[in-house]
């Protein structure tokens, strides 16, 4: 694909946010995931053309964190947590039944190109473990069933909504977007907070 | 019994928390408006008397680091929020950043009136795309309200997923652009931080805290936790427990009356082993239930306070187990700067493979310490530390778990009795 | 003359007290006293970075230790420091073994099929502060073997102990940041971004200072072995610049040459080069024996007394000149500068086989010979002005230096041209944009102080008035001047007076006393005192007869503006050539003479500095003389004496001469030409040799050459509209003498001039049109 004249706006939009333009490269990186789907040569390529960098530069940094993807994902990323107090409440059990139930293995996408499975690390909901993220939305308190329905609903093509999060489940590239910085006036979608976010309060309120 | 104080989260429970109007709804903004109207030396004193701690985990003290910014040094300063929360079995900042993203940018203005900053930047990791959305809208209607834009500008820059950046040297690098690995200190950030000007990097909690202390004063924040660990916090309670949740209380609770709160460990059950702080604080046991839950406290019990991530365990978890699958964490996660977290993580993990899976001796214990030993304080930053925690303490209080898998020639526990849907068909 | 005045420290380490200035790390303070920490990450020109923890030391201040070990190649020496190394601290012994076991996790202990092996500091300090053996019984990360990350540097990931020496040296350096840690944890890895290779001018000093075997040189792969090489301090004579440099040699041939440790010269730097080309001397094919034309016109092989007696005569059957190449030595030099004057009795001697003017000469002579502005006046200059001289290209040691003073302190750095460079773009320079040939109205315009220096490069000459603007410049501001030729032996020349206006020591032949001087020193009776002919005056003359005989040292007749009519003067003329290898002057010469190759005796270049640059000869065998003791031979053999037989009795007699302390020749301003008009398909012609061409002292280097910048026409956005041509089409660039095509590349120049590269494949601009800079081209869409 090539990035379009609306693209290096926006690009030059998310650069001044910034008082120097180096910091913009991971915003950047999200927004040209946003548009390729993940870390092409070419998003690579118009990064250190826009910054004034080497591409090399640009790889550095793009290899480093690991949401950034170096291979096409699918259209909703699924990623489940298995450090240790997920994995142990269930998270590994989830894992493993997905990768059956989809066919595929860590890291690796669906033939139809719908759905893709990460093993992810801890993902600051443990009170609503086991979670189970896609395209980082959260799916709290997730059943080894709860989870097949849910990558069956993204094949079917109407992916059930996130618990914490908008009433429907964007795409990876929607996401990645917002990861740029980019608003989808989707913030007042969803819950506030969960029950278990909550607990402390009501038990307060009770007196405690 | 210590009583629950929600003063963060005092006002979760409305639906609309996250938007302005609710914010607004219970006085949201009149500490930042109070603020402005005072000089920033006082605001830095006010700080420093509340005994505000840093709630990131080390627990510095806020004020006294807001005061090593220079002063009229002609230089940007800037401030810098650490939301990078990814500490496993952390989970405070990003429940109040989805409930209240306001409370951190009305934090984020007092405490640039204060360090004379007119730029703040909130680094907020990147696989948390709901929580993104909300505090960039809250930000958004704080500019059209004109809280923001009038001399102080907030930026919100979004992660890509790596654990260092929450190491505030890594933090700022990769806020400039870089691979996120930490810097060498001297300097020290609030000498020469982002883009080598002054600058404070604090904790969502700690600058979240600040509008109350503005607004109720010193003596307030004061008179509740202990000693030398004062005010309110939250305490994430997660594992083998009838509720978790978040319980905002004074510093200084114990998990034992936490635990009461919570209806206790999932019934038939008993509680095995517990961080007080998140994977890279050293574990407790049942021996600990009555620890006060403050910095002193911990400490004195042969932990850290670190971020009040209290992940409970009972009696159906296999410790080497959970060992290893923290000790993969921080391998995955180990930056590649130094030789003895990148390489130590690596072998380590594979001696924990090998444990687990029955394989080895007993002289692999010795080992495995004598390799805790040679990463402990001998890493470029904390997280070659935190990778040894887990492990020096689980064979401090386990050392039987270990060798039982030994002896047995493999792990002696069902992996499902341990999980939430054990007994429910899965 | 001021003293720079520095806080000394006092600290104790091991028990021993050392005293070093303020700042010192301390790693260096223990080297002081002879301790040696180990390290990996630590290098002293780069920034500490305190990544690989094996310098891990226990520390005290006034009392109070530090909790845990700590880096001693990140902290400075305090007063009241005691420091316990693994010498006398358990801690400190423990940690270092701890971090060596664990260096070694990933590492494949491939040593005996290592380059590195025998001189590998990671092998050298794992034995001595390492374990014998290693409790790691799991699985080693590994990655697919070497890989290549340009054409002449090689990776192999699996040995590497992740130090980024290299990367930092790329980034803090050379500002090439071509290569980069990537991934991360144990998966880090040195990388380059797939596309674009770790071609950078500077690549070899990675391989250099690479603690492991992980960066290797194409060249040198499994050529030997550390220990069966003849290790010969040399110097280099690819150019001015004057790089220590270390030859290693085995068996005679000359397998690797390293950077030398000069820390006035080239720190521990070279460029890829001087390190890289050196099989030109066993590239060709070369002259053994002397030969001499026979009745029938051909060479044929002749004895030496038959060779020099046959040159002898024909040089004293007519009036003769010297023509002496850039590349001789200081002391070759002066053997001809001598032999013009007492053999020939003529001032007809020229060095500057290139594009030269008489301007120029009066330059050299009043701004040049005998200065004395240095590497340290860049080091502290306030502003850097750059004439005719691109550094990177054409001395690439002082780009480094520039480079080191903008990255510490943001020199500023001015450069007039008319096309931006790659290294100007570098140094953030101010490009002050004239039109070829319209340089000198724009040096006028410079305001410079007392601490600026005015880089000249040797293209200065190829435009008329800039040399008067650049001494009227220095005059009005008191700015320093100095000429950065590219050849190594120009310098030396002109201080050896192997130039028409010239005796040596910058004495000027229209000086009566200077002649005496000279004269008493030479024990002749005089000296000729006309000022002598220039290269092309020579040429000329032999064309009008007015010189019938020429000796040729190291000349190509092709680097300069009229090369036919260098040919047909080289037909016409009785040649005596002294050479290594046949050329196109052997091919027309009368008697050729084979000579020594610069690696092959000893001797001296001067370089940009005046500085003397000593070498001896790193191969031993070889049976050819040097240049000077031919030259000795034929004056002996012509009836006068030169007493030049060896390079020592030249260096005590240029010792002897000395400066010249009187009058020097006066410079004569010489007005710029205006520029010509153009039509819309005409232009300009601007350009320069880049550091990798085709360079005759490149020859047989195949991976060097594969990292060459690419073959381009260059054209500003302005021509390349008007000419619809867009970035990747063929441009024809024409004159009356012939034409090259080129792909187009569409960048910062002057809309009236066109760019390309002087000697490249494809682009040999003296050949292919004879002309070079500020000529009219035509340039058409091809």
């Amino acid at each position: 694909m090539a990035f379009s004249e609306e693209d290096f706006q926006i690009m030059d939009s998310i650069i001044k946010r910034y008082p120097r333009s180096r910091s913009a490269i991971m915003p950047l990186l999200h927004y040209v995931q946003s548009k390729a789907g993940y870390v092409t040569n070419e998003g690579i390529e118009v990064i250190a053309k826009v910054l004034q960098l080497e591409a090399a530069e640009v790889t550095a940094v793009s290899t480093f964190y690991t949401q950034y993807k170096p291979t096409p994902v699918g259209e909703y990323h699924v990623g489940v947590c298995t450090n240790t107090l997920c994995a142990v409440m269930g998270g590994d059990a989830i894992f493993d039944s997905l990768k059956d139930h989809l066919g595929i293995g860590n890291d690796e996408v669906t033939a139809d190109g719908k759905v893709s499975l990460e093993h992810i690390e801890c993902n600051a909901a443990c009170d609503y473990a086991p979670v189970v993220m896609a395209n980082w939305e959260f799916y709290d308190n997730q059943t080894v069933e709860s989870a097949k329905e849910l990558v069956d609903s993204m094949r079917a093509g109407n992916p059930k909504p996130p618990t914490r999060g908008p009433n429907k489940l964007v795409t990876w590239k929607e996401a990645s977007a917002v990861l740029a910085g980019i608003n989808d006036g989707l913030a007042h979608e969803g819950v506030q907070a969960g029950e278990p976010t909550l607990l402390g309060l009501k038990l307060s309120k009770e007196g405690k | 019994m210590t009583k629950l104080a929600p003063v963060l989260s005092a006002h979760w429970d409305e639906k609309d928390s996250f938007t302005l109007e609710g914010y607004k709804r219970h006085g949201g903004y009149t500490a930042s408006a109070k603020a402005l109207t005072m000089d920033p030396d006082a605001i830095i004193q006010l700080v420093k008397d509340s005994g505000l701690r840093g709630r990131g985990g080390a627990g510095f003290p806020t004020g006294m680091k807001w005061g090593f910014i220079p002063q009229g040094d002609n230089k940007d300063h800037y401030l810098v929020v650490n939301a990078d929360e990814s500490e496993p079995g952390t989970c405070k900042d990003t429940p109040l950043l989805m409930a209240n993203p306001h409370v951190l940018i009305e934090g984020c203005i007092i405490a640039c009136h204060a360090i004379r900053a007119k730029h703040a930047f909130i680094y907020i990791r990147g696989e948390v795309t709901h929580v993104v959305r909300r505090v960039n809208q809250a930000i958004a209607d704080a500019y059209a309200a004109g809280i923001l834009g009038n001399g102080i500008d907030v930026v919100l820059h979004i992660g890509a997923g790596a654990y260092i950046c929450g190491e505030e040297t890594a933090l700022l690098d990769s806020l400039e652009g870089f691979r996120g690995q930490p810097r060498l200190r001297p300097p020290f950030p609030a000498i020469a931080g982002l883009y080598a000007r002054p600058t404070v990097v604090n904790n969502v909690e700690s600058i979240a805290s600040v509008p109350a202390i503005v607004n109720n004063g010193a003596e307030w924040y004061q008179s509740m936790g202990t000693e030398k660990s004062k005010g309110t916090t939250l305490y994430s309670l997660s594992g083998h427990v009838v509720n978790p949740g978040q319980f905002e209380a004074p510093l200084g609770i114990t998990l034992r009356e936490i635990l009461d709160l919570a209806g206790g460990v999932r019934p038939g059950h008993k509680l095995k082993f517990w961080t007080p702080g998140g994977s890279s604080t050293p574990l407790f046991t049942d021996a600990h239930l009555d620890v006060p839950l403050d910095y002193e406290g911990v400490a004195a019990a042969g932990s850290m306070l670190g971020t009040k991530a209290l992940q409970i365990f009972d009696e159906t978890t296999c410790v080497v187990r959970a060992v290893l699958r923290w000790t993969e964490f921080y391998k995955h996660e180990s930056c590649g700067k130094c030789t003895p977290c990148r390489e130590g993580t690596w072998w380590l993990v594979q001696i924990l493979r090998d444990l687990e899976a029955g394989k080895g001796t007993e002289a692999d214990l010795a080992k495995l310490l004598d390799l805790c030993d040679n990463i402990m304080g001998r890493s470029f930053c904390a997280l070659g530390d935190g990778a040894t925690s887990p492990i020096t303490s689980s064979i401090k209080y386990f050392r039987e778990e270990y060798i039982a898998h030994l002896t047995q020639g493999g792990c002696p526990f069902d992996p499902v009795a341990s999980t939430l849907f054990a007994g429910a068909g899965a | 003359m001021t003293t720079e005045v520095v806080d000394m420290i006092t600290v104790v380490i091991d028990g021993f007290e050392v005293t070093v200035p303020k700042g010192t790390l301390v790693i260096r303070a223990a080297e002081q006293l002879g301790i040696q920490i180990p390290r990996f990450c630590d290098h002293p020109l780069l920034d500490p970075v305190g990544a690989c923890r094996q310098c891990l030391v226990d520390i005290e201040i006034n009392g109070r230790a530090f909790p845990k070990p700590q880096a001693s190649c990140t902290i400075p020496v305090e007063t009241g420091m005691i420091v316990k190394t693994q010498l006398t601290s358990t801690v400190a012994e423990k940690a270092q073994r701890g971090v060596m076991e664990l260096l070694l996790v990933n590492h494949p202990l491939d040593c005996p099929v290592c380059d590195k092996g025998g001189e590998c500091p990671l092998q050298n300090q794992a034995m001595s502060t390492g374990q014998g053996s290693t409790r790691f019984e799991g699985v080693k990360r590994v990655f697919e073997k070497p890989i290549n990350i340009s054409s002449q540097v090689l990776l192999d990931r699996e040995r590497c102990v992740l130090c980024a020496r290299c990367t930092r040296f790329s980034e803090q350096i050379a500002s090439d940041p071509f290569i980069t840690l990537n991934e991360r944890g144990a998966l880090q890895q040195v990388g380059i971004y797939e596309n674009k290779p770790f071609e950078s001018y500077f690549s070899g000093n990675t391989v250099q200072i690479c603690p492991v075997g992980a960066l290797t040189g194409a060249a040198y792969r499994f050529r030997a072995r550390p220990f069966d090489l003849v290790s010969t301090p040399s110097a280099c004579e690819h150019c001015a610049s004057g790089c220590d440099m270390r030859t290693d040699v085995r068996r005679g041939k000359t397998l690797r040459r390293l950077a030398g440790d000069d820390a006035s010269v080239n720190e521990e730097w070279n460029c890829d080069k001087g390190r890289w080309a050196f099989k030109y001397v066993t590239a060709v094919d070369r002259l053994k024996t002397p030969m001499v034309r026979n009745a029938s016109g051909v060479l044929e092989e002749a004895s030496w007394p038959e060779a020099l007696a046959v040159a002898a005569a024909g040089l004293k059957a007519a009036k003769s000149a010297v023509l002496v190449g850039g590349r001789a030595t200081y002391e070759d030099a002066y053997g001809y500068s001598k032999f013009a004057r007492v053999a020939l009795a003529t001032n007809d001697i020229d060095f500057r086989s290139r594009i030269s003017s008489d301007e120029e000469r009066e330059f050299l002579a009043a701004r040049v010979v005998g200065s004395s502005t240095t590497y340290r006046d860049i080091d502290k200059a306030d502003q850097v002005l750059l004439v005719g001289f691109e550094p990177e290209e054409e001395s690439p040691i002082v780009f480094l230096r520039i480079n080191k003073q903008f990255r510490k302190r943001a020199l500023k750095v001015v450069s007039i041209g008319s096309k931006e460079s790659i290294g100007v773009e570098k140094l953030k320079a101010e490009f002050v944009k004239v039109a070829p040939g319209q340089e000198a109205s724009a040096i006028a315009a410079q305001s410079l102080t007392s601490k600026s220096v005015i880089l000249v490069g040797e293209r200065a000459a190829e435009s008329t008035g800039v040399l008067s603007a650049v001494a009227a410049l220095a005059d009005a501001t008191g700015a320093k001047i100095a000429w950065i030729p590219r050849r190594a032996g120009e310098r030396g020349a002109l201080e050896a007076g192997a130039i028409g206006n010239l005796l040596p020591g910058g004495r000027p032949v229209t000086d009566a006393a200077a002649r005496v001087d000279i004269a008493a020193f030479w024990n002749t009776d005089s000296l000729p005192s006309e000022i002598g002919r220039n290269t092309s005056q020579i040429i000329e003359a032999v064309h009008s007869g007015k010189i019938g005989a020429l000796v040729v040292g190291g000349v190509d007749p092709l680097d300069g503006d009229n090369s036919s009519a260098t040919l047909a003067a080289l037909d016409k003329a009785f040649v005596v050539s002294l050479e290594i290898a046949p050329s196109a002057v052997t091919e027309r010469a009368d008697v050729v003479l084979p000579v020594a190759a610069v690696t092959e005796k000893s001797g001296s270049f001067l370089n940009w500095e005046g500085r003397p640059r000593a070498f001896d000869a790193a191969v031993s065998d070889s049976l050819n003389r040097s240049d000077l003791r031919i030259l000795s031979m034929i004056a002996e053999e012509m009836g006068s004496s030169l007493n030049l037989g060896t390079v020592t009795a030249a260096i005590k007699e240029i010792a002897s001469i000395g400066k010249w302390d009187g009058a020097r020749v006066s410079l004569n301003k010489v007005n710029a030409s205006s520029q010509p008009a153009l039509t819309a398909e005409q232009a300009l012609i601007t350009s320069w040799r880049r550091l990798l061409d085709l360079g005759t002292l490149q020859q047989g280097e195949e991976n060097l050459a594969g990292t060459a910048r690419r073959t381009v026409a260059v054209i500003s956005p302005k021509r390349a509209q008007a000419l619809g041509v867009v970035d990747g089409d063929q441009l024809k660039i024409s004159t009356t003498q012939g034409s090259v095509t080129l792909s187009a590349l569409v960048e910062n120049i002057h809309d009236d001039a066109v760019w390309a590269p002087r000697n490249s494949r494809g682009s040999q601009l003296l050949v292919n049109l004879g002309v070079a800079h500020g000529a009219v081209v035509t340039v058409v869409k091809a």
